[in-house]
């Protein structure tokens, strides 16, 4: 470890607890659906939107016509992207001829771009054409996120509103975020990673020949765009393969910075948006003092067993950390400090390969979505994430003490609990299920590049990320199989449906309940005690269930790893 | 509940249909206009030509194997360094490949210079496969080949890495590095010289 390290870290928590608060208060207008002054520019493009659609914005929805619109949204782009890949080959925008996306492949690739997950049974640069790159994945990467953000809205007016039928109107809440937050701030960002040197071009491709005399095709295409709401939607399915390590997708250190901000920048904001809907910002920042609690832990473990490198190749005369899947220009700090951030926020991008870090190193990324990916979290996902154990954690404090458990003036009875505790349940249920299926079936066995426990590892993984939506892996799994892709295609949709609904339900029966005013009674929602019971709940809930998992995994990889077993 | 399904379905198609014109076709669209119009060079990957062939990207690694050049680090894009096929080796830190790949790596160059520890990243694949760069210590590794095999004094390439190194972006951004198409165009550059 260096000092510039520790610099780099404390630079990144810094500037991203300082950009919470301006991000929070626009997404707080847009919660509102008050003017901003991109206004007299967008507004037209907003009434035509609701004009063609027949959309009435202001339409109080109850939780069940929010939770019905935003499925049968979510289905269309879903047919849209499935039908766009399997007729690829018929489609203008293909230079490089790609032939058809195969059916389980397609299945899996939509499932993945519509649940936010953007994992990556493909290598995008030789499969898709640059159509299905702009029309099919940049599409979901956008709407995926703007619906995370109207989950979150929702269950925010559940708290705030008192004896009120409906949580919001999900056409308004979808059509404000894209056009006033995503659309502006990428069309920023794009520009900024083109004057970088990330390629935005139609061509496919470009035949070098390099200094030795070799020939070498580079593969370009449209990728700023993409690049751009690739992280600031937590999305992280990559133009090319490699995704965010690819010189193409990140080419500079600057940019590697600025990604890792945009990852965790709307999730940070709406901690602030939280507070300000419910009337206390102090609410918010207890919330965002827990996350970013677990972030530094997390990152300190992995930035510490990375730098300490691996002793079976110090024992060969190699000198230095573990570099292996890492690239030059980021180095072990902006590596393992970018893999905590992309598994804490449920992105997935990578700029280094967590199958080749050192057993703990990559067991962090691992313990970070198994918590729930509420540490910040997706766009949305994270906080509405994060609420539930809120939630459970009120519970827990009431259940100690004896008090009423309420939460920022609004009771929590059984109904509530119940909900949120089905809503956590389903991650480990299906992440553990799959895991053991996975392990048993000659198919299942298949997948893994590593023997030994690493390989129980990289199946844990694929299991833990498609449900956790985040989309990141430890890439030796060859997942695109029908196995795989079918069984990681059901967990991203049940990871990604099965704890909104739940959490809309909640949303919907707090939204009817009238304010409990705070009493000498109330358990204190704000302040460090709160905050450590939140961080208790999320490590207890989330950590313990999976502790015997990682004990097979990457803690037995560890031990072996110390002792120069091999395998 | 059955209103609320058919009450979404009008949404859902034109939303959809609207949202993809929108960013699926008009918001790479002109961002590609935008991009080829002010930063051309970037945008179309960042090119070297010369004499009209195109030799390089300064930013995508390419492979260097020649024992007249610092060699790049390992790759795990197909063969090597296959700008079609990005990718890690995605061996763990307990694979049996991967410590042969390494002892392999580490034979050809402990060979050349015994008993020194070599420089991680030189004998590690990146996460790309496409790596422009190695660390100043994995370029200084080499110097005393490059000065051998190219007929120089051991000054004049140390000199010439030291020149070429990349610091970090105030003082916190990015690490060390030496872009290795840079340095090597420069060393083919002072061999033109000499033999002139």
């Amino acid at each position: 470890m260096t000092l510039q390290g520790w610099l780099l870290i404390a630079a990144f928590t810094t500037i991203t607890l300082a950009l919470a608060r301006p991000v929070g208060l626009w997404l707080f207008a847009l919660y509102e659906g008050r003017r901003t002054f991109l206004h007299p520019l967008l507004g037209p493009v907003e009434r035509g939107f609701y004009r063609f659609s027949g959309i009435d914005p202001t339409e109080d929805q109850g939780w069940r016509r929010y939770a019905v619109h935003m499925l049968i949204f979510n289905a269309a782009l879903l047919l849209l992207t499935y039908a766009l890949l399997r007729m690829q080959a018929l489609l203008p925008l293909n230079p490089l001829g790609y032939g058809p996306v195969g059916e389980h492949l397609a299945f899996n690739t939509a499932i993945s771009f519509t649940s936010n997950t953007n994992w990556q049974s493909y290598a995008g640069e030789s499969t898709l054409s640059n159509l299905s790159q702009m029309l099919a994945l940049t599409i979901h990467n956008f709407l995926s996120a703007a619906t995370g953000i109207a989950l979150a809205f929702a269950l925010f007016r559940g708290f705030a509103r008192r004896n009120a039928t409906g949580i919001g109107n999900f056409w308004a809440d979808i059509t404000r975020v894209t056009l006033y937050l995503l659309l502006p701030l990428c069309i920023v960002l794009a520009l900024f990673y083109i004057a970088s040197g990330v390629p935005q071009t139609l061509a496919g491709s470009v035949d070098v020949t390099t200094l030795e005399g070799i020939r070498q095709t580079l593969a370009l295409g449209p990728v700023a765009s993409q690049e751009a709401i690739k992280m600031l939607g937590t999305n992280g399915g990559g133009f090319f393969n490699a995704n965010s390590a690819h010189p193409f997708e990140n080419p500079t250190a600057l940019t590697n910075f600025v990604q890792m901000l945009s990852i965790f920048a709307i999730g940070t904001g709406l901690t602030y948006t939280f507070g300000k809907a419910v009337g206390n910002v102090r609410q918010g920042r207890a919330i965002l003092a827990a996350m970013m609690i677990l972030f530094l832990a997390g990152t300190t473990v992995t930035y510490w067993q990375e730098a300490a490198g691996n002793p079976v190749l110090h024992h060969l005369g190699v000198a230095g950390g573990n570099m292996e899947g890492k690239e030059a220009r980021f180095g072990i700090a902006a590596s393992s400090l970018f893999s905590v951030v992309t598994t804490a926020a449920s992105c997935g991008a990578v700029n280094a390969m967590h199958d080749s870090f050192t057993a703990l190193g990559g067991m962090i990324p691992l313990i970070n979505i198994q918590l729930g990916e509420v540490v910040v979290g997706g766009v949305g996902a994270g906080i509405y994430g994060f609420l539930l154990f809120a939630i459970l954690a009120v519970f827990v404090a009431g259940l100690m003490v004896g008090r009423t458990p309420e939460y920022v003036g609004k009771k929590i009875e059984s109904r509530e609990v119940k909900l949120a505790v089905l809503a956590i349940a389903v991650l480990p249920l299906i992440i553990l299920g799959f895991t053991t299926i996975a392990a048993i079936l000659p198919a299942g066995l298949a997948g893994p590049l590593n023997k030994g426990p690493h390989g129980f590892s990289e199946i844990l993984y694929a299991f833990t990320s498609a449900v956790g939506n985040n989309g990141s892996a430890f890439a030796g799994l060859t997942a695109n199989t029908p196995f795989y892709n079918g069984m990681l295609g059901v967990a991203m949709w049940i990871g990604r449906f099965f704890i909104i609904i739940p959490m809309l339900a909640i949303a919907g029966g707090l939204a009817a309940k009238r304010h409990t005013p705070e009493g000498a009674g109330s358990f204190p929602t704000t302040g460090p005690l709160w905050t450590g019971l939140l961080v208790g709940i999320v490590l207890v809930v989330g950590g313990l269930t999976f502790l015997p998992s990682l004990a097979l995994g990457p803690i037995a990889d560890h031990l072996a790893m110390i002792h120069g077993q091999l395998f | 509940m059955f209103n609320d399904l058919t009450s979404a379905l009008r949404p859902a198609l034109v939303m959809t249909l609207l949202f993809a014109l929108l960013l699926g076709i008009a918001y790479p669209l002109v961002l590609t206009g935008v991009g080829q119009t002010v930063f051309p060079s970037q945008a179309n990957g960042s090119l070297v030509r010369d004499k009209g062939v195109v030799i390089g990207s300064t930013i995508v690694g390419q492979a260097f194997t020649s024992d007249r050049y610092f060699h790049s680090r390992p790759s795990a894009a197909g063969k090597g360094y296959d700008g079609l096929a990005s990718s890690g080796s995605n061996l763990g830190p307990t694979s049996e490949a991967l410590v042969d790949r390494v002892k392999g790596d580490l034979q050809t160059y402990q060979a050349a210079a015994p008993g020194r520890l070599v420089p991680s990243d030189l004998v590690t694949a990146s996460a790309s496969g496409l790596d422009p760069d190695i660390s100043p210590e994995a370029a200084f590794y080499q110097a005393d080949r490059i000065a051998r095999t190219r007929n120089l004094p051991v000054a004049t390439v140390r000199a010439l890495v030291e020149q070429n190194v990349d610091r970090p972006m105030l003082g916190i951004l990015g690490e060390p590095r030496v872009n290795l198409f840079e340095l090597n165009r420069r060393l083919d550059a002072i061999g033109a010289k000499q033999v002139r």
